[in-house]
């Protein structure tokens, strides 16, 4: 079962034609999107194992492409003797693994070459902490490149807050992803040390049709308020720019303003901003929860993640809306109620998640709220990309921090922000106008 | 094909910043390239250089410490020419000394490294394949450690005319056999303990690589 490389890297050549021209179209390339509403169907396109995502661009791939259904993150920390001098070594020797890897095809000194060849959209994304920008001078680093102000939820503990560059390694095939990750680390860890990493899925290809919201753990429709990638709400909301559509369409939040990323340092025109919050999902105590006690937390129904006001998930929540006694039928401490305000269509991000999961085992053990044993430890790689950390994020998290009834059975263990470069051109190593400026 | 080829070297390169154009010295230093050829019969065109025509893709070289004092260089010389070109030889500014090597199974059915008596023929149109466990570009004699991501250049030798090349350096497990040298010189470094690996040994020849 040999792969055509003719097509493979043909279309691969396509890809960068389409990243090149027009940033974030790379994932229209190679495979058609059905509609939301599609029925699961087998797939026709061939096999998933030949697909491949774009990797130079205006933008970095894995940002606006189509969730692939496995993400490893590693984060992580430069030695002390890497300086700006080796630092560019390791990102032309990284950029150049990603490059060929991304794209099926085997990087420099590859001793397993063939695991290379079912590239199932893979995506190498590179993003540099305040540690890392710091290097090439205090003036390229933006204001809100540091750890997030502490929050009263907040459980963080110190070694999952470290890192000062993140690879966030994504595809549908969990196999190329552990090969591209071994071959990307073999080459950094003369520069760096890995502080830690996540390895994380969403359902596995083609369990899903395309286009559908993902679920999490506890069993909740993740993401339903998410922009939809190549849209004029994302292209604001996540790059800081438009499109130029003549009469653009804004989702009911209201039309982003144009200017979330217009405080960015020229280095990072193009690029955006990651809060990655490691959380911790109790089960445990989920699991004292009956069915309408989780409902009323979200303010939206488990079976279709339908706003509690509505039939479909996609139903705008009215927040307003009360039942004969008086009471709005959505609660407004519940996780839809404060995580959303319809006043300020800039308080958007987009959530773009990855869940984990292990079994502790007897030196592990431990025992829940009602004595039993607890079998799983489970959480969600948050990632949140947005434009702007402050005007986006950041108030968002605060209402959540004061009030969000789901907060009783979850707590961020880890949290780190990132500074997301641009893509780079063939040619160009990613985060060369940060550290050849 | 040649298209595929062509961009995957360039996305390897151009992200290395790496120049596969490289520069050709023979015949503009004073090394007459018809000299360069060591008195061989090769047939000589004119228009053929190792400038014009070879090409490496896919090079690296194994970063190593400069305790090791060796290393080598590997990749794909690709002879774009319609005629054979014999490479004959290297040298590096950060080795005193750069040898070709191939690998060969000794009586005992063991492989062994050893130098390239003669050099290499790459055939018009062909390649010459170096990679760990086969043929190679030797460097031995470092000046220097060689650091992962750095770039080192090789001038390549051949009957048409010096090529110089440049790689980046890959931190590589593999390739070991090339240090041991035999003449026991080097052999004092404990993570070079490869004494498992008598079969590569250059026992026969014990200071081959000393002269």
């Amino acid at each position: 079962m040999e792969i055509d490389r003719r097509r493979l890297l043909g279309a691969s050549a396509l890809g960068v034609g389409a990243g090149a021209a027009g940033a974030g179209l790379g994932f229209l390339t190679g495979r058609q999107q059905p509609a939301a509403t599609a029925q699961p169907q087998p797939d026709t396109s061939g096999l998933n194992g030949a697909q491949i995502e774009p990797f130079y661009g205006a933008h970095q791939s894995g940002v606006e492409t189509i969730p692939q259904a496995h993400a490893m993150f590693v984060s992580l920390t430069r030695k002390d003797d890497t300086d700006v001098t080796r630092l560019i070594r390791m990102l032309k020797l990284l950029t150049d693994d990603a490059a060929l890897m991304t794209q099926g095809a085997a990087p420099l000194a590859d001793t397993e070459p063939e695991l290379n060849e079912r590239p199932a959209r893979l995506t190498v994304t590179f993003g540099f902490a305040r540690g890392l920008v710091e290097l090439a001078g205090s003036q390229h680093v933006p204001g809100w490149l540091g750890p997030l102000p502490a929050f009263g939820i907040d459980r963080l503990e110190d070694r999952l807050c470290r890192g000062d560059l993140l690879l966030q390694v994504c595809g549908d095939d969990p196999f190329t992803i552990a090969h591209a990750v071994r071959m990307l680390l073999k080459d950094a860890r003369a520069f760096m040390d890995v502080a830690w990493s996540r390895s994380s899925f969403r359902r596995s290809y083609g369990s899903d049709p395309q286009g559908t919201t993902t679920r999490n753990l506890f069993g909740q429709v993740d993401g339903t308020a998410n922009p939809g990638p190549g849209s004029e709400d994302f292209a604001r909301l996540v790059w800081g720019k438009t499109l130029g559509q003549a009469s653009p369409v804004f989702s009911a939040r209201g039309e982003p303003p144009l200017d979330l990323a217009a405080d960015y340092p020229e280095w990072l025109r193009g690029g955006t901003s990651l809060v990655l919050r490691d959380i911790d999902m109790n089960l445990a105590t989920w699991d004292e929860a009956d069915r309408p006690a989780r409902e009323f937390s979200i303010g939206r129904d488990l079976k279709k993640g339908a706003p509690m006001t509505g039939t479909e998930e996609h139903d705008i929540p009215d927040l307003e809306a009360t039942d004969d006694k008086g009471f709005t039928i959505i609660s407004p401490a519940s996780h839809v109620a404060r995580s959303r305000n319809n006043a300020a269509p800039e308080q958007q991000i987009f959530r773009r998640v990855y869940n984990y999961h292990s079994v502790p085992d007897a030196a592990d053990a431990a025992t829940g709220p009602t004595g039993s044993a607890i079998v799983g430890k489970t959480g969600l790689m948050f990632a949140s990309y947005q434009a702007s950390v402050e005007r986006q994020f950041l108030p968002i998290q605060k209402r959540l921090d004061e009030v969000d009834l789901l907060n009783q059975w979850t707590a961020p263990i880890g949290s780190t922000v990132w500074a997301i470069p641009p893509g780079a051109a063939e040619g160009e190593y990613i985060g060369q106008a940060l550290f050849e400026s | 094909m040649k298209k595929t080829i062509a961009f995957r070297t360039a996305a390897a390169a151009s992200a290395l910043g790496l120049a596969l154009t490289l520069a050709a010295c023979g015949g503009t230093d004073g090394t007459d390239a018809s000299t360069e050829a060591g008195g061989t019969d090769a047939q000589q065109d004119e228009a053929v250089t190792a400038e014009s025509a070879l090409t490496l893709e896919d090079g690296w070289v194994k970063a190593v410490d400069k305790d090791h004092g060796m290393t080598a260089v590997f990749g794909t010389l690709k002879n774009s020419s319609d005629q054979d070109i014999h490479f004959t030889g290297a040298e590096s500014s950060v080795a005193g000394m750069a040898e070709l090597h191939e690998t060969v199974e000794d009586n005992s059915g063991s492989t062994k490294m050893q130098e390239k008596e003669g050099g290499f023929v790459i055939p018009a149109g062909g390649e010459l394949k170096l990679e760990p466990g086969g043929d190679h570009i030797m460097l031995m004699k470092l000046k220097e450690g060689i650091e992962p991501g750095a770039e080192v250049t090789t001038t390549l030798k051949t009957d048409a005319g010096d090529l110089d090349v440049t790689v980046p350096a890959k931190e590589f497990a593999g390739a070991q056999e090339e240090y041991d040298q035999g003449d026991g010189s080097d052999m004092d470094h404990g993570d070079m303990d490869h004494g498992d690996h008598d079969g590569h040994d250059h026992g026969d020849e014990e200071d081959g690589h000393d002269h």
